[in-house]
C-alpha cells in the first residue's frame, strides 16, 4: 500500500482535505467509527507555519497554528494517521480512522460517500472566496510617469 | 516503518507519564531505591522500564544516543514515532540508552559546564539484574547507606570526583528502575 508516487499523492490529498474540513461536517458524513485501537491518543499541539515571500525569499516564521494529531490501528491491522487543524480531538480521531479505512477494500465506497462531497464543498468554498476577492480587484496602470513629463 | 514501531506507547499519556515521572523523580531523590514502572511495551531489546523512561523524559528537544544492541531499526522507529527525539552521537547526547558495556567509555558523555552543570547527559543503563545489594551508596538522599547492584564502581567514583559536573544514571531491568545521581558516593563492598 502507498508504494507508488500516485498512491502517496492520493493519500496526501485526502489527509489534507480531512485536516481542513469542518469537524461537524465530517461527523455528519461519518457518524460511526470502526473498531480500532489507539496507537497515539489524540493530542493537541502547535506547529510553526513557515513561508517564503514570493516563494523565493528567505524562510520566515509566519506564526504558530494549533493542530491535533491522532494515530489509530483498525482491528484488521490498517494504520491511520491524522493531523487536523484546531483542538477538536474527536475530529482528529475520526480523520485518522477514515485514513485507515481508506486503505481497506471499502475505499471506493468511502471515497464516493464521504471524500467526494467534502472535496466538492471545499472547492466550492474556495471558488466563492476567490470570486469575492476577484470582484474587488483593481488593475493599476500608469497613464503618465512623473519623469516623462 | 513496521507496525510494531507504532504500538507500545502510553495508552493514557497524561496519567501514565505523570506516574512514571514521579517514580523517576523518587528514584533520583533517593539513590539506591527500586521503583516499579509500567505502561510502555517497547520493542526488544528494550526493557519496560527503559521504554517508560524514554517516553517520559525524551522528546523532540532532547538528543538521544542509542548504544550497542539498542541501536537497531525497531528501536529507532519506535523512538521516532513516540518521542520524535533526534538520534545523535554520544558526545552530543542529553540522554543515552544501552547496556553498561555498550555505553563504555562513559567519559565521552557530556558532564556539563562549570557555569551550567545541568548541561550533562543522563545515562539509561539496561542491567540484566537490578537489586538492592552490592556497592554501598552514601550521600544526599540516603539516610545512612544504601546498596545497589552496580555494574562497576570505579567509573562512578571518577564521576563523583567531578562534582558538581558529571553524568547521572538511571538503571533499568524489567519493570524496575533505580537511579544514581552524580552526588552519590560509591564504595565497593
Amino acid at each position: 500500500m502507498f508504494q507508488t508516487p500516485d498512491q502517496a499523492a492520493d493519500r496526501k490529498a485526502w489527509m489534507a482535505l480531512l485536516a481542513k474540513v469542518a469537524p461537524a461536517r465530517l461527523a455528519a458524513l461519518m457518524p460511526d467509527l470502526p473498531d480500532h485501537s489507539l496507537l497515539r491518543p489524540a493530542e493537541v499541539g502547535a506547529v510553526m507555519l513557515r513561508g517564503r515571500a514570493g516563494a523565493t525569499g528567505a524562510a520566515f516564521n509566519l506564526g504558530e497554528m494549533t493542530v491535533t494529531r491522532c494515530s489509530v490501528q483498525l482491528t484488521t491491522g490498517e494504520v491511520g494517521h491524522a493531523y487536523v487543524q484546531g483542538r477538536d480531538r474527536a475530529h482528529a480521531l475520526r480523520a485518522a480512522a477514515l485514513d485507515a479505512l481508506m486503505q481497506t477494500t471499502r475505499a471506493n465506497d468511502l471515497r464516493a460517500r464521504i471524500l467526494e462531497p467534502l472535496r466538492a464543498e471545499a472547492a466550492a468554498a474556495s471558488a466563492l472566496r476567490a470570486s469575492k476577492a476577484a470582484a474587488t480587484k483593481v488593475d493599476f496602470f500608469t497613464l503618465m510617469r512623473g519623469e516623462d513629463a | 516503518m513496521n507496525a510494531e514501531a507504532l504500538t507500545g506507547g502510553f495508552t493514557s499519556p497524561p496519567q501514565q507519564a505523570a506516574r512514571a515521572f514521579r517514580a523517576v523523580l523518587n528514584a533520583m531523590a533517593r539513590p539506591g531505591t527500586l521503583h516499579t514502572v509500567e505502561g510502555a511495551l517497547p520493542p526488544a531489546p528494550l526493557s519496560v522500564a527503559a521504554g517508560v523512561a524514554i517516553l517520559t523524559l525524551v522528546d523532540g528537544t532532547t538528543p538521544l544516543h542509542l548504544a550497542g544492541a539498542s541501536d537497531c531499526a525497531a528501536v529507532r522507529d519506535w523512538v521516532a514515532f513516540h518521542t520524535g527525539a533526534p538520534l545523535v552521537a554520544a558526545e552530543d547526547a542529553v540522554f543515552a540508552l544501552g547496556t553498561w558495556p555498550d555505553l563504555a567509555p562513559v567519559n565521552r558523555f557530556r558532564i556539563g559546564l562549570p557555569d551550567y552543570p545541568d548541561r550533562s547527559a543522563t545515562l539509561i543503563v539496561e542491567l540484566r539484574d537490578l537489586s538492592a545489594e552490592g556497592a554501598r551508596l552514601t550521600g544526599p538522599g540516603i539516610a545512612a547507606s544504601a546498596h545497589l547492584s552496580l555494574p562497576e564502581t570505579a567509573a562512578f567514583q571518577a564521576n563523583r570526583a567531578l562534582f558538581p559536573l558529571g553524568f547521572d544514571c538511571l538503571f533499568t531491568c524489567g519493570s524496575l528502575i533505580a537511579a544514581l545521581p552524580r552526588s552519590t558516593k560509591v564504595e565497593a563492598v
